[in-house]
């Protein structure tokens, strides 16, 4: 891997979630920089996937900031961004995996449709071309090009997930978000999504924040890692070095808990 | 008005009328932009033009001579049953004619001879939100629409080309009004699209169930959309009207016996008739005597 650029792809300082009486989660302060891939760990419950959501602009914080190196170079606060300029740094510059590849993908559009869509929406209107750049995307995907008028629901779980990856990537987004990409799917499938996420990662300086309850994506994929429980986060560092060596009790039986195969 | 005792004229209350007008108003102000309103019941079911109604008994005047057409006719039933409903509740003039009316209410065409300034154009929608297939949320089509987020459009056109090597799409074509909102021109043949652009008369869309009215004022700008290699073509027909001779012209299919027998007659009736009547008197070929 290049050495990390000075300034950082996304900051975020301090942010804070409450629903109603209940703490999503609590003063998290986190830098992500670009090319690199950040795993958020912890049980169910304990504020990754509202962390998430508030990096990735779909909550809206309680308390503290996000701020993001735009293409032309310029930080912006992401919240005080319009919304018409949200969605537009949604679709082109970040991605968002879902766990359930029905929340990400259309389900009654081939996999041609689904791919194109982001082209479309940011202005390609030539056929021929954005046909041609979907193929290339299953390609790189692993999905037979002759599967491109299918629709989603004729995939399997892993299928989906790549396509899901693909209609994400089709725009070269510098920064992709993923909620338990691997969840649900078995270990040989698990094993070629990871596979090809951390080629994209490589070929393409993807900066990635991946949330998932499994160590062993985390060690797979990611360069640091955060530990969370009730919403806080208790732990922080190198990937290897807190799965190795993890210093808080919490993080020393969240490890010591997995499955020695 | 001798017919008129019971209702107020045009049959609704003239607090609706107003409220209905402001609606109008503010949709001619934003080209395309669907505007609510507070539909009101109406003496016939959701389907058979209770938008349209409502919009054309708010912008009916007492010297207004009418027409109705549904599928280019004017004697369907549809078609005459409104027109006598205003006869009725508003005595006032009715004609076929396209030339004498100066309020058309329509639906699914667009007739043939050219509308002029002063002519509005009044169309019944069924459902005006063209995104409503891809996104069954409101929340959510009110808020591309606000953000001019059209992608989905586009996805709808190439799963059309994806799936059958063309734009498949023949009636309800979407248009983008005056380079903004993206409409469902109603369910009229795409045939039809090339006229509403720059229209001189004042086209109205009034949708009964869904309480949406929408407007392309006069001169409007109206594109359909398409893809740079695949161009958006209206439909065309490979032989002219068997009884007028018309070529050009919409053309319905009429089944005539039960052997197979058919042939294709203009879909605007008062057309095809003005078209026979100028023949015959002018001596010319009797084309339904030569059929």
């Amino acid at each position: 891997m290049t050495a990390p650029p000075d300034r950082p792809l996304l900051v975020a300082e301090g942010l804070t979630k409450h629903y109603g009486p209940n703490l999503g989660c609590a003063d998290v302060s986190l830098d992500i920089h670009e090319g690199e891939v950040v795993a958020v760990v912890g049980e169910s419950g304990s504020g990754k996937s509202t962390l998430l959501g508030l990096l990735s602009t779909q909550l809206h914080p309680s308390a503290g900031s996000v701020r993001y190196r735009m293409r032309d170079g310029e930080e912006r606060d992401l919240l005080a961004l319009g919304e018409a300029e949200r969605r537009f740094l949604l679709r082109t510059d970040w991605g968002f995996v879902h766990q359930d590849a029905r929340l990400g993908l259309r389900m009654g559009v081939s996999a041609g449709g689904n791919v194109g869509e982001r082209l479309m929406a940011v202005g390609w209107r030539h056929y021929g071309r954005i046909r041609s750049e979907a193929e290339q995307w299953l390609d790189r995907v692993e999905i037979a090009r002759d599967r491109i008028d299918d629709r989603p629901d004729t995939f399997s779980g892993g299928m989906r997930q790549r396509l899901q990856i693909a209609k994400n990537m089709v725009t070269r987004p510098r920064l992709i978000f993923m909620d338990e990409p691997t969840g649900g799917l078995d270990v040989s499938v698990q094993a070629r999504l990871l596979d090809l996420i951390r080629g994209f990662v490589n070929d393409y300086g993807l900066a990635a924040v991946i949330v998932t309850h499994d160590l062993a994506v985390a060690r797979l994929l990611s360069h640091r890692i955060v530990v969370m429980r009730h919403g806080r986060v208790v732990e922080t560092g190198l990937t290897d070095q807190v799965l190795d060596d993890p210093r808080e009790p919490y993080t020393q039986l969240l490890v010591a808990s997995i499955l020695q195969a | 008005m001798s017919e008129a005792p019971s209702y107020n004229f045009a049959y609704l209350d003239e607090q609706t009328k107003r409220m209905i007008r402001r609606a109008l108003l503010k949709a001619v102000a934003i080209p395309g932009y669907q505007v609510p309103f507070a539909s009101r019941e109406m003496p016939m079911p959701y389907g058979w033009g209770t938008g349209g109604v409502q919009v054309t008994a708010s912008v009916l005047g007492a010297d207004d001579t009418l027409k109705v057409i549904d599928q280019g006719a004017d004697d369907t039933t549809n078609a005459v049953s409104i027109r006598k409903f205003f006869e009725r509740t508003a005595g006032i003039a009715t004609t076929t004619h396209t030339s004498d009316a100066t309020i058309i209410q329509t639906r699914h065409r667009i007739p043939e001879t050219p509308l002029r300034e002063g002519q509005i154009l009044v169309y019944q929608v069924p459902i005006p939100e063209p995104l409503r297939f891809l996104e069954p949320r409101e929340t959510e089509t009110r808020r591309q629409h606000a953000l001019e987020d059209y992608g989905i459009m586009h996805v709808k056109l190439y799963e059309d080309i994806a799936r059958h090597g063309h734009i498949a799409t023949t009636y309800a074509y979407p248009v983008k009004v005056d380079g903004r909102y993206i409409m469902d021109p109603s369910p009229t043949p795409k045939f039809d699209n090339p006229k509403m652009n720059m229209c001189p008369a004042l086209q109205l869309f009034g949708a009964g169930r869904e309480k949406r009215i929408y407007a392309l004022p006069p001169y409007t700008n109206v594109v359909s959309l398409d893809f740079e290699d695949h161009p958006f073509e209206p439909t065309t027909f490979d032989r002219g009207c068997a009884l007028c001779g018309s070529e050009g012209v919409y053309l319905d299919e009429v089944v005539t016996d039960d052997r197979g027998g058919r042939m294709f007659v203009c879909s605007d009736t008062d057309f095809c008739e003005s078209r026979r009547d100028g023949f015959q008197q002018a001596g010319g070929t009797n084309y339904e005597a030569r059929r």
